[in-house]
């Protein structure tokens, strides 16, 4: 009988996410079968049934390969976080949220306090007359009961444990986890750890195929929607707020293609620990006022400033929540 | 125990910087309070550059250049002036009091004025109180 090369073991697991990344994983299509082939997927929560208690059992270092999406809002997530890096070999943390925060690292401009009161007893669709709050633990005549505790902050999986990969992306391309995929099965040296994988060191300017000039100079911003945009001229030098000087390529550029502006889910690029003062002073450069008024003006353009700069990494950036 | 604010000066080399030194050639006396570091240019302060200031325990930083027209390599203090009113917007989004961050023009000859502001400055963030953005930042909860 032909001895067989043992499988690789692989876990996808989803913490604060959408549930996008998981789907990039399904995207392969097809190529799944080569996936399944060369792997045994051992726990992947939107595809099988494996129960967390199966994940526990596990032996310590079992799992080759973890895929871990989504940012760490709770402490299911908290909890999941450090048994999955207690049953892997390699952890990475797969897409923007674990790389840095996400989309639910927005959450960080409000606390626990003000998420709760909004969302259970303020929001135009909710009923709620004894204004109940979730808690973790609740004395029932049955026993007692406990959900994950909230968190106030939302953390990246970094802020949390050990990471041995990051791949951004929200969510990565599906081409870039089949290369590294395919890296991991065949054997390849794989990089040194903290390493970001699955992307380029340059900025998306780099490789976006719009024509640049060095004309750049912005008296007004658009949204999006109130310009009609060329489909050719750097968003930029329309006036129209694009996170690619601060973002890094990988991602082929889909939204620019798409004729949608960066919005910055690859991260900073190497070097720039924090993207939205890199893109606070790149805006600076172009505008083309000299008065305080009038470069005030043009700033007054830009809806929400902070949320757009910190669009998918404000847990990881220098000032990781608003003060309260 | 009374509190002495931490304030971070970012001054530029061709007039602030010098400015300042006037002001202690001439034996100016002001607050102790103001940390100077000697930048180029003010072009060349980064947002970062301050953004790191508050979360290493600044609680002010004041930021200065030379008058308008004046810059040593003509624009800089104009790029200083923008990313000054952009962060400004930030950091009043973050919830930091926007009084924190201060931006004037200094030339080589204002060794007074530069005395004058170090003073009120620190009197601003005296009133403001200490900044909680380092105690913030290490906290998570």
């Amino acid at each position: 009988m032909e001895e067989e090369k043992p499988k690789l073991k692989l876990a996808v697991y989803w913490a604060a996410a959408c549930g996008g990344c998981c789907v990039s994983v399904l995207d392969v299509h097809e190529k799944l079968f080569d996936v399944v082939a060369a792997a045994d997927l051992v726990f992947w929560p939107i595809a099988l049934d494996i129960k967390y208690d199966d994940v526990e059992k596990m032996p310590d270092g079992h799992i080759d390969v973890t895929l871990f999406n989504g940012a760490i809002r709770n402490s299911e997530n908290e909890h999941m976080a450090r048994l999955l890096r207690k049953k892997s070999k390699v952890l990475v943390a797969y897409g923007s949220c674990a790389h840095l925060g996400g989309i639910p690292g927005l959450a960080n401009f409000s606390n626990r306090d003000e998420i709760f009161s909004r969302v259970y007893i303020e929001s135009e669709s909710t009923v709620n007359p004894g204004k109940v709050k979730p808690v973790p633990k609740l004395e029932v005549p049955e026993g007692e009961l406990d959900i994950p505790e909230f968190f106030n902050d939302v953390r990246s999986l970094n802020q949390v444990v050990d990471v041995d990969y990051l791949m951004p992306g929200c969510p990565p391309q599906t081409e870039r986890l089949l290369e590294v995929f395919t890296a991991i099965v065949s054997g390849l040296e794989l990089p040194p750890k903290g390493s970001v994988i699955g992307a380029e060191v340059r900025a998306q300017c780099d490789e976006c195929n719009r024509i640049k000039t060095e004309n750049k100079k912005i008296r007004k911003f658009y949204r999006p929607w109130e310009i009609e945009d060329d489909g050719v001229t750097c968003f930029m030098e329309q006036g129209v707020l694009c996170m690619g000087p601060a973002t890094r390529a990988g991602c082929g550029h889909r939204c620019i293609k798409g004729n949608a502006p960066c919005r910055g889910c690859y991260g900073p690029p190497p070097d720039v620990t924090d993207p939205g003062t890199k893109m606070m002073s790149t805006i600076a450069s172009i505008i083309d006022e000299k008065e305080p008024e009038e470069i005030s003006r043009v700033i007054a353009d830009i809806v929400d400033p902070a949320g757009s700069f910190y669009r998918f990494s404000l847990p990881s950036s220098i000032i990781r929540r608003k003060l309260l | 125990m009374e509190f002495k604010p931490r304030i971070i000066a970012f001054l530029c080399k061709w007039c602030s910087y010098t400015g300042a030194d006037l002001a202690g050639t001439s034996r100016m006396e002001y607050k102790a309070n103001v940390r100077a570091l000697r930048v180029m240019c003010s072009g060349r302060i980064e947002p970062t550059f301050i953004l790191r200031a508050f979360n290493n325990g600044a609680d002010g930083v004041l930021v200065c250049g030379c008058h308008p027209g004046d810059c040593h390599y003509q624009e800089g203090n104009y790029r200083c002036l923008r990313r000054f009113l952009l962060l400004q917007e930030y950091i009043k989004q973050m919830g930091i009091e926007s009084e924190r961050l201060k931006l004037e023009w200094i030339s080589a000859s204002e060794g007074k004025q530069f005395a004058d502001l170090v003073n009120s400055f620190t009197e601003t963030i005296t009133e403001l109180g200490p900044c909680v953005i380092k105690e913030t930042m290490q906290v998570l909860t």
